[in-house]
């Protein structure tokens, strides 16, 4: 409890506005992402709300606008020329009209009396990686272990072979790169086996 | 072979990680090579998959995680009981006719079971944590009499030893047993490498078997687990060892599967003869292969060495339920991605090579 206080405390001194979050955001860093969540999650939430949605929808959606901000932002092809709270209402907006849709819940018309920007290119781009997200964790699962546990460490853990070897009992560190290979030509295969 | 460096070559390549002139010999032969090329251009576009599929996974888990932080924190508001009247308001009718059948079907179900189950002595089986009732109820006194004082500090957290406890995902999911931590407002979790606030996702006190979650930044999720979660049953006979902190060392202990049921025929659990004391509920039982195949329980009075292990199989179950639990699962979406390893990465090491290789995944559960 006590830390957190402090850690809140630097949050309002030091990152002031939103471009400086922005930046906070594509080089990962917590407290601005905490600070973005804190600032707009609450008008999404009672947007969704009042349109059918439960808590945890707005949660889902919040989320997913995050990270297609986040994927704008490391893209570099965000400008501020429009607030960042327009931004995100407007991305929750759309996703949320097109959840309903798929839910079928009734309310077709999301009622909001904010401002809004079109983002629906953003969009269409998030949903490209959401499908290739989807394939890769697909084909991650259906690799099995040690390969998928192998595989993770390398890429996305980026440790290196010679940590991997001891941490998965190989003699030496060519063995597990041999492995590491091997592996990563059956996630190939099994990637483009899904895609298709 | 000639892949395998080849690749090698591309991925170094990639990441500039070549000489200068390892780097225009390589230049140089993808410009007179198109099948090289290729290679390249078509594993520069997979690995940017693996790189994105990375990223989107890590920041999920940090949204989730920021999400509950805040949300525990009250800085963002939780309107919680807006789904309670609209659940109540759609099934009312529902609810009145289901809890009139229940209440008769409790009632007939009750009286004959007390009409006919013998006496039986309930004082004979013994859980193995450490929590002392009396302890217990003097520290809520204590905290009590101090937040009663109208202080704004809250009361010196203080943690007992409750037992002990072990990943089943390396996102910070863990196993314990349910009466360890039944009761406990604050949770913390120790392994060797430190100590973590954890959170109960789910209590199954009928099996005893506790899920609870790690949420603390200064944890780092572990890429898969050394261990599988056994899904079938253990023989009769075999031999079986345990890793667990019936002290603030972790102790290491082997015995062997001597019955198929538990106390009283319980065919959820097993019976195991291995040394055990307060403190090992919750530990991990393991086969020669590394297979987690029960969890310790509880121990029969007067019995020595005599240990009942819930069977691991009762965690799929527990999951399983957990998962159709919408409610649940829309507090905690990552748990529709909880993954139970089913293999176990330890088969044919050497005892102390396997305790070496799963000693990190075993923490000391701690309650106030």
């Amino acid at each position: 409890m006590f830390n957190l206080g402090i850690k809140e405390s630097i949050s309002v001194g030091t990152v002031t506005n939103e471009q400086d979050l922005l930046e906070g955001l594509a080089k990962n860093d917590r407290m601005a992402i905490e600070t973005i969540y804190k600032q707009h999650y609450n008008m999404v939430q009672s947007m969704i709300l009042a349109n059918s949605g439960y808590p945890d929808d707005a949660r889902d959606i919040f989320q997913e606008a995050m990270i297609v901000l986040y994927e704008k932002v490391i893209s570099g092809s965000f400008e501020l020329n429009s607030q960042l709270k327009t931004y995100l209402y407007s991305v929750c907006r759309r996703l949320w009209l097109k959840r309903l849709s798929q839910l079928q819940r009734v309310s077709p018309e999301v009622e909001g009396l904010e401002e809004r920007i079109p983002v629906e290119e953003d969009l269409e781009k998030h949903e490209q990686r959401n499908r290739d997200f989807i394939v890769m964790e697909q084909a991650m699962n259906s690799l099995g272990e040690p390969c998928k546990s192998l595989l993770e460490a390398y890429y996305l853990g980026k440790k290196s072979m010679v940590e991997i070897a001891g941490d998965f009992g190989y003699t030496n560190a060519d063995n597990a790169k041999n492995q590491k290979y091997k592996c990563l030509m059956r996630l190939k295969k099994i990637f483009s086996q899904i895609k298709k | 072979m000639q892949d395998t460096t080849l690749l090698d070559a591309v991925e170094r390549y990639l990441r500039g990680e070549m000489s200068p002139e390892e780097k225009a010999l390589f230049e140089h032969v993808r410009n007179t090579n198109p099948e090289v090329d290729q290679m390249v251009v078509e594993h520069s576009l997979f690995l940017e998959h693996l790189n994105q599929y990375g990223e989107a996974r890590r920041i999920k888990t940090q949204l989730n995680d920021i999400h509950h932080r805040l949300a525990e924190t009250g800085q963002i508001e939780q309107s919680r009981p807006a789904i309670v009247v609209t659940l109540w308001n759609k099934y009312k009718r529902v609810v009145f006719v289901a809890a009139c059948i229940a209440g008769i079907t409790a009632l007939a179900i009750s009286g004959l079971v007390s009409a006919l189950t013998p006496k039986v002595d309930k004082a004979k089986i013994e859980y193995l944590d450490r929590r002392l009732v009396a302890q217990d109820y003097k520290l809520n006194k204590l905290s009590t009499q101090i937040n009663t004082a109208g202080q704004t500090q809250t009361a010196p957290e203080s943690y007992g030893i409750g037992g002990t406890g072990f990943l089943i995902d390396g996102k910070g999911y863990l196993i314990t047993a349910a009466h360890v931590v039944r009761g406990a407002t604050r949770l913390k979790v120790q392994n060797p490498i430190g100590e973590y606030d954890a959170h109960i996702v789910q209590l199954d006190p009928h099996a005893d078997l506790a899920l609870l979650k790690i949420n603390d930044t200064s944890y780092h999720p572990f890429n898969g687990l050394p261990y599988g979660i056994s899904k079938t049953s253990a023989e009769l006979g075999e031999e079986l060892f345990t890793l667990g902190y019936p002290r603030p060392d972790i102790v290491y202990n082997k015995g062997y599967l001597s019955a198929r049921t538990g106390y009283q025929g319980d065919t959820t659990t097993y019976q195991i003869t291995i040394a055990a004391n307060p403190g090992n509920s919750g530990t991990p039982v393991l086969n020669n292969d590394g297979d987690v195949i029960g969890i310790v329980s509880s121990t029969q009075q007067n019995a020595q060495g005599m240990v009942f292990a819930v069977r691991s199989k009762n965690i799929f179950q527990a999951l399983d339920s957990m998962k159709t639990d919408s409610a649940l699962q829309k507090t905690d979406s990552t748990l529709s991605h909880l993954h139970i390893p089913l293999n176990s990465s330890l088969k044919g090491l050497d005892r102390q090579q396997q305790i070496r290789r799963i000693e990190d995944y075993i923490f000391i559960v701690k309650r106030n």
